[in-house]
């Protein structure tokens, strides 16, 4: 018997709740202080198509999913079918009894069979069909024996707005289909869940940590085109704008989105523009209009495969050399990929005071698996004390006041990064342009000026090299092989090294890039120069971080992991191809 | 008091001799001071093109940003600070080519701008070639035969679209252009004024001479009714031997975007302070 350490699979169609279930039992087992790590995989559609949701769950910190699973919820026959492969020996399949499966078919390879009536039961038990997904629930806390009053919980949570009938029919139809696999299967299953006294957890995907952050730093401006997956951090700042003060504006494509933050920063406010790699490959020009008007603005591009619309709810992470050479001429941009729902928040909280700071936009990477991932984190572990705002060169009311002569919007210094005035002072009326312009903003054609402003513009990319920072290193400081990767592929990563040092000390060790433009060159050369055989593993085809590691330190890696089918990177993934590769 | 001298930059206009940017500059300047509107309370975007290089000429805040996009750079910046006026000078091709979408937005947010378009019926710019508001027929670089299309009705798309205030003033008759820009400047709500530029250098059809022959103020008609939306309608589509100018629609009952945002009745955003606390108690919706 093994207690809290198991993989669950919620399979079903689109429309049948396959992600309201999931993410309810991630909070259910939060609430009884379990640990969880989520991978959901979807179509584009909103009705029919195989849509599942991975969960592992255990007592202690989770670092990655993993693939092999213990107990899957079918709740479509071709569920079953499915995910049959990836069930371990001893492991269980709940599924309708009504389904056309066959026992024989699972205990062949000794999967057990739990049938249950879960439609029946939402039929009869709760009057709707469409409670199967609450029965499954209550299946699985039958089987594992986990507590119900988690799952009432969270339906309570989850139904409270449609009145206390639905809820309290949920509930019934969860706790019948939970005493029906007791009575009928009894302790059979071989993994149990039971709650732990555990600090209260936060359930929490990459996109809400984005969220939060952009909340605790102060912005105050947020337009976007729907797009996915970057569209729930548009709609948590959206329901939360009234309480806090945020401007939301939904506009009529990617190019308004963009150029309304643009103009909204340019008189002062903290904009934020969140997207994807389509709705980002349309705001290209007016990118560079933030980097040549100096307009500080945070952009989220959470990644999915391209090219054109790709697969629009799968993750992908091949937009790097894009985002960091976007837009035509040169201007400085910087570029941070968070991997983990902690560093969402923080990077978010950088990006503003960088954006201000250097007065040009800011691109914070992530993909799919990181946005929807829902993960348990420590509340303390986003710590809203820590983040500053620190809004650069921005000119105050007594400086204004006390300005002489014309004020200079872009005026030449050393490091770049002119004093900020905004637009509405008597002693600061001033212009920008998407023209080369001179210290006014006024449009010039001179070589002389352009040279010296375009050079003012380039340094604040040196200049800003010192808010980079180096590769974050995991495992030990040397070992046989030294993975490098950047965003979400961190998770997997990290799980594979952990195993390959488990079965043989000082393997394998791992350096994730965090900030990537401007590439910290200087920072990251102590950490290749100890490094094993090096093998960067990338969400893409070309392998772009070793392309831009190539670029900017002349340093070929040893070896390339890649994936680009729109699914997630799992640890096992990572390590049979590197069985094969050694 | 505001001036007109106050408008004075030290940058002579580039644009050629004869140039209708001359006189709807000259409206916009003795407009904005006749109301008494200073330099530093004005944020005048702009976006490519010839008549989108007014804010580099004129003393006061100015936004020269990307070919098509000022009205949405506009509506950040109003968004985020309503305390500015806000005034858009662009082109034809500016405005209804690459813009076009943004215009149809623009009208239906209502969003408190004086959104002034120099429509030369032609690019100046890029040398000649024809545009959206040119007519039917009318021969270019780019359409050697004439062109096949119909041109873009800008103030018939505004009236249709529920736009609050829809005028066309023209470049020689600079004095009923100030009057038009001081009411789109006293409107609440999002105003079209549309002007007619003659191109001295490209466009040999839509003359200085040409519009005088043609043009009548719409405010000299004994019987119209400016809130009259299907009698402005009709009027929009009035082009041959008269064609209209003034004010065409106005209504004063709608409510503007930013007022109707929750968070701005506390008063423009920037002046907020974005310091805020944000209670631990947050956290509780993801537990």
């Amino acid at each position: 018997m093994q207690v809290n350490n198991m993989t669950l699979i919620i399979g079903g169609d689109a429309g049948q709740g396959v992600e309201s279930s999931g993410a309810g039992f991630c909070k259910a087992l939060a609430r009884g202080g379990l640990h969880v790590f989520s991978v959901q995989d979807h179509r584009s559609r909103i009705r029919g198509g195989h849509n599942f949701y991975v969960i592992r769950t255990s007592d202690q910190p989770i670092v990655s999913w993993t693939e092999p699973v213990q107990l899957v919820v079918a709740l479509t026959q071709e569920t079953v079918n499915i995910h049959l492969k990836k069930v371990v020996p001893g492991g269980a399949i709940i599924y309708d009894d009504e389904f056309n499966i066959k026992k024989e078919q699972l205990e062949n390879k000794n999967v057990k069979s739990i049938a249950v009536p879960l439609n029946k039961i939402a039929r009869d038990i709760g009057g709707s069909q469409v409670m199967a997904n609450t029965a499954a629930l209550g299946a699985v806390a039958g089987l594992t024996q986990f507590p119900l009053k988690y799952i009432r919980s969270v339906v309570k949570d989850n139904f409270k707005k449609k009145g206390d009938k639905i809820v309290e029919a949920n509930y019934k139809v969860a706790r019948e289909a939970c005493n029906y696999v007791i009575s009928q299967y009894g302790t059979s299953f071989d993994w149990k869940l039971q709650s732990v006294d555990a600090p209260e957890r936060m359930v929490i995907n990459g996109n809400q940590a984005i969220s939060l952050g952009a909340l605790v730093s102060g912005c105050n401006f947020v337009s976007a085109y729907p797009m996915t997956p970057g569209t729930s951090i548009f709609e948590w700042l959206t329901a939360h704008a009234n309480q806090y003060g945020i401007v939301s504006k939904q506009t009529e494509d990617e190019i308004a989105a963009i150029c309304i933050a643009i103009g909204a920063a340019h008189v002062g406010a903290r904009a934020l523009v969140p997207t994807s790699g389509g709705g980002f490959s349309l705001m290209v020009e007016a990118l560079g209009l933030a980097g040549m008007s100096e307009t500080p603005i945070v952009i989220v591009n959470a990644q999915r495969p391209g090219p054109s619309t790709g697969f629009a709810t799968r993750t992908e992470q091949a937009d790097l050399l894009f985002t960091i050479n976007a837009s035509q001429g040169e201007f400085p941009r910087i570029v941070l990929a968070p991997g983990d729902t902690e560093q969402c928040f923080k990077a978010t909280a950088r990006a503003f005071n960088l954006a201000e700071k250097y007065q040009t936009p800011v691109i914070i990477l992530t993909d799919a698996f990181l946005a929807n991932s829902y993960r348990t984190i420590e509340k303390a572990a986003l710590d809203f004390e820590s983040v500053t705002i620190d809004r650069g060169q921005l000119l105050t009311e007594i400086e204004l006041d006390q300005l002489r002569g014309d004020y200079k919007r872009h005026a030449f210094t050393d490091n770049g990064i002119s004093a900020r005035a905004l637009p509405g002072h008597p002693k600061a009326i001033f212009k920008t342009t998407s023209d080369e312009h001179n210290e006014f903003g006024e449009i010039i054609e001179d070589a002389e000026t352009r040279n010296k402003m375009h050079q003012k513009r380039m340094r604040k990319l040196d200049t800003a090299l010192a808010d980079m920072t180096a590769p974050i290193l995991y495992g030990p400081v040397e070992s046989e092989i030294t993975f490098i990767c950047w965003g979400s592929t961190l998770a997997p990563l990290k799980e594979a090294v952990n195993i390959l040092n488990n079965d043989k000390r000082n393997m394998a060790n791992l350096l994730q890039f965090m900030d990537l433009w401007p590439f910290p060159v200087e920072k990251v050369r102590p950490f290749v120069a100890k490094a094993g055989k090096l093998i960067s593993v990338e969400g893409n085809y070309t392998g772009q971080l070793a392309s831009l590691i190539k670029m900017t330190m002349g340093l070929e890696v040893d070896d390339k992991i890649l994936k680009y089918d729109g699914r997630t990177f799992s640890p096992e993934y990572i390590l049979n191809n590197l069985k094969e590769m050694l | 008091m505001s001036e007109v001298i106050d408008f004075k930059s030290r940058r002579k206009p580039t644009w050629c001799p004869g140039c209708g940017n001359f006189g709807i500059w000259n409206s916009l300047k003795a407009a904005l001071a006749n109301q008494n509107i200073a330099p530093h309370q004005v944020l005048i975007v702009s976006g490519i093109g010839c008549g989108s290089k007014l804010p580099d000429y004129t003393h006061a805040n100015g936004f020269m940003t990307l070919h098509g996009r000022p009205l949405s750079i506009a509506t950040g910046a109003h968004l985020a600070n309503h305390d500015l006026k806000i005034i858009l000078t662009h082109g034809d091709g500016d405005g209804y080519s690459m813009g076009g979408n943004h215009f149809i937005h623009a009208i239906r947010r209502n969003i408190n701008v004086v959104d002034i378009y120099q429509n030369n019926k032609v690019y100046g710019l890029t040398k000649g070639q024809y545009s959206p508001t040119s007519e039917k027929g009318y021969i270019s670089k780019t359409t050697l035969g004439g062109s096949i299309e119909e041109s873009v009705n800008p103030l018939a798309i505004a009236v249709a679209n529920g736009a609050t205030f829809v005028s066309r003033g023209f470049a020689g008759e600079t004095k009923h252009l100030t009057w038009i820009i001081e009411q789109a400047l006293q409107h609440k709500g999002y105003s079209l004024v549309d002007v007619f530029q003659p191109c001295v250098s490209f466009n040999k059809v839509n003359s200085y001479q040409w519009y005088q022959q043609r043009v009548y103020k719409l405010e000299d008609e004994p019987d119209y009714d400016v809130t009259d939306q299907l009698e402005a309608f009709k009027r929009t589509k009035e082009w041959g031997a008269r064609i209209p100018i003034g004010i065409f629609y106005r209504i004063r009952d709608k409510l503007t975007y930013e007022e109707q945002v929750p968070v701005l009745k506390k008063g423009a955003l920037v002046k907020q302070d974005l310091r805020r606390s944000v209670p631990e108690i947050i956290k509780k919706e993801f537990v």
